[in-house]
């Protein structure tokens, strides 16, 4: 009798995480999985997927959502932050990175929005030298004080009294592909989602 | 005779002939002898968990300044709040949470089984692993190796690591469980039983499974959510089962509604961790899926509550004479309060605000904090004695403790409460400038800063008493804390 109730015990225990799993997991996995991935969406070139790597040692994501909300549910659409996000729009994204924060904004389109690359070097280098009030951390080991700029060397743009003594600032390769990275993401395309619909009812 | 009876009536005998034996025994005897078998294993699952809180409380509010002052330490790459804030979210979840848990509930399974704990050589090979997983892990985030998603940052090694270091700790509560010389399972060992099967399972298929895009993104927050339902709540959920009728002397007010409140627990919490990407590039049905799955855990949440306040009515007076209860209470109050908020936020129309701000981190801490982490403070409070045999030297000490930490965490939640609908408004408010959102939210963050300063100045005196009560330093004394005795009582 005891064993009984026991394996009754373990074995509802088991089944109830299981189903959770099968439910909010494993259909979906089966379901998604399928997804092609849109034409117009490139995957990533070596120096973006370097660039998305130090996003994700640098915890961007923390501060920083990459998914766009649809019209009526937040104010997304009115910031034009771009077209709702769908899943296959995430197709080449591992780890995701989703975010569940907005201490600063969505960047799932930043490559759209702010297109320009001092812009992005300068705010990466000193986010109040661009953005005035902003609250992001400054990344300064992303770059390099030199005496003088080497030929393939990107020069900061910043005022002369942040700067010892005539000194210049350069982007290292990871601010490089940092700044690649911001501005490869783009998912302005049609959405691909009505495609995947059409499929299905036919 | 028929075979049914005739099994019944050994079953009886059985029944009688283990009450007996167990009779036999001194009761005072086998407490002291259970709490001797795992004394030394507690004591360091403890201790080592206290370290943990140390440097996760550090990290937090390290985490917590730079939030309004972003240049402060700006120039060191280990400190920047991409990587702070990981590492004190992984430190006090597995290391604070985690090895504070596991001590209390190793402790409460071989008390409710009534016999001294099994195998007990593995909880030193468990607590080894399970530090060096979380430091190796820590270290990963710290020096740029976190794998990127939110509570799975550690690396699979660590997380590895962390895995066999749970085997061992769950193989010694199982053995005991088996060899039990009690009838009757009380409700604290159905949560704790439950949760050794369901970690392994959740951990393993979170770290080593392999999904793609938006998938990854649901079993990730299938995970985060997860890990609450499976490990953070049933400890807490174990421990205030265990202690609030201790204290009291009272029984659990209804053991159908315990029976309710856990297998609702099982059904619906663990389809909850969608509502984190409510919004988000997800099928609707799985969202909604877990819309429903977190308004249904009010089923639960209200069995537990009833449960626990009705046992704890009538008796506040005794909150005054026993730290142990004060904090276990002030727990359970907050356990109430996060999953009714929880179900709250999981709706469309209150989750368009919410999300992604500063609100959902203070229900986060409502949560392991408001919740766990008291009655984590709470069951220490008691059991520590027990291992060290020496009390708790100085009283005092665990007043500034309660208050510090009480009002700490409170002012935390508040501030964030007020902040975090604030700044979702004007995020929602398309005439607002983005930038208003930020700046309209750094008062609160200050307020936030200065609940964690209030916090972290608790968890030091707690720290300090703790090593002397280790060391046996102070007055030797020979009741708990504020423990008066009854004619006292009245008399005061």
């Amino acid at each position: 009798m005891m064993f009984i109730r026991s394996f009754v015990f373990f074995f509802g225990v088991l089944a109830t995480l299981l189903l959770g799993w099968a439910a909010l997991v494993g259909i979906p996995d089966i379901m998604i999985s399928e997804i092609e991935p849109p034409e117009e969406l490139e995957r990533y070139t070596a120096e973006e997927a370097f660039g998305r790597e130090i996003y994700i040692r640098e915890g961007c994501v923390y501060c920083h959502s990459q998914q766009v909300r649809p019209e009526g549910f937040g104010a997304d659409q009115e910031r034009f932050w771009g077209r709702p996000s769908v899943p296959a729009d995430y197709v080449y994204d591992r780890p995701h990175l989703l975010g569940t924060m907005r201490t600063g904004p969505d960047l799932l389109n930043i490559g759209v929005r702010q297109t320009s690359i001092s812009w992005h070097m300068e705010h990466l280098y000193d986010p109040r030298l661009v953005v005035e009030g902003s609250t992001m951390p400054p990344y300064p080991w992303l770059f390099e004080v030199k005496r003088t700029a080497g030929p393939d060397d990107y020069v900061l743009d910043i005022p002369e009294d942040r700067v010892p003594d005539g000194k210049v600032v350069v982007a290292t390769p990871e601010a490089e592909a940092l700044v690649e990275y911001l501005l490869s993401l783009d998912r302005s395309y049609d959405s691909p989602q009505r495609v995947v619909d059409n499929d299905e009812e036919e | 005779m028929t075979p049914e009876s005739k099994t019944k009536s050994n079953d009886a005998t059985e029944r009688a002939k283990a009450f007996h034996q167990s009779e036999l025994i001194d009761d005072t005897e086998l407490r002291v002898r259970i709490d001797e078998s795992l004394a030394s294993a507690v004591a360091i699952f403890f201790a080592t968990s206290l370290f943990w809180l140390f440097i996760g409380s550090i990290f937090g509010l390290i985490a917590s300044y730079k939030m309004h002052w972003p240049d402060w330490l700006g120039e060191y790459a280990v400190l920047t709040f991409g990587r702070i804030r990981p590492a004190h979210l992984n430190t006090v979840a597995y290391g604070w949470v985690s090895l504070a848990g596991a001590g209390a509930l190793l402790w409460m399974t071989s008390r409710l089984t009534r016999i001294p704990i099994k195998w007990g050589w593995m909880l030193f090979i468990s607590v080894i692993l399970w530090n060096v997983g979380v430091a190796y892990g820590t270290a990963a985030i710290i020096f740029g190796y976190s794998r990127g998603m939110e509570w799975l940052e550690f690396p699979r090694i660590a997380g590895a690591i962390i895995a066999v270091g749970f085997v061992f700790f769950a193989l010694p509560i199982l053995k005991t469980f088996i060899h039990r010389k009690v009838n009757h399972i009380y409700v604290s060992l159905w949560y704790i039983l439950a949760s050794v099967v369901w970690f392994p399972l959740l951990y393993l298929t979170a770290n080593f499974g392999h999904y793609q895009g938006v998938v990854e993104a649901g079993m990730n927050w299938w995970y985060g959510h997860n890990l609450l339902t499976v490990w953070v709540t049933p400890i807490g959920l174990a421990m205030a089962y265990y202690f609030l009728p201790k204290v009291i002397g009272r029984p659990i007010y209804s053991y159908y509604l315990s029976l309710l409140g856990f297998w609702s627990f099982a059904l619906f919490y663990n389809w909850n961790g969608i509502h984190h990407l409510i919004g988000g590039p997800l099928p609707t049905w799985l969202i909604t899926v877990s819309i429903v799955a977190s308004v249904m855990m009010v089923i639960p949440v209200l069995a537990v509550a009833v449960n626990h306040h009705m046992t704890t009515f009538k008796h506040f007076h005794v909150l005054k004479f026993s730290p142990t209860l004060r904090f276990t209470v002030f727990g359970a109050m907050a356990y109430t309060a996060v999953s009714l908020q929880g179900s709250a936020m999981a709706l469309r129309s209150i989750n368009e605000v919410t999300h992604f701000t500063h609100y959902t981190v203070g229900h986060a801490h409502l949560g392991v904090y408001a919740f766990s982490t008291m009655i984590l403070f709470g069951g220490i409070y008691y059991i520590m004695p027990r291992l060290a045999k020496w009390e708790w030297p100085y009283p005092g000490l665990v007043k500034w403790h309660f208050w510090l930490t009480a009002i700490g965490i409170i002012i935390y939640v508040v501030a964030l409460t007020i902040g975090g609908w604030y700044q979702g408004l004007d995020m929602n408010n398309p005439d607002k400038d983005f930038m208003e959102s930020v700046l309209n939210t750094i008062p609160y963050l200050y307020l936030r800063s200065l609940g964690g300063t209030l916090m972290v100045v608790g968890h030091l005196i707690f720290i300090y008493h703790f090593g002397l009560m280790i060391k046996r330093a102070g007055p030797q004394r020979f009741a708990p804390p504020w423990f008066k005795k009854p004619e006292e009582e009245s008399a005061v």
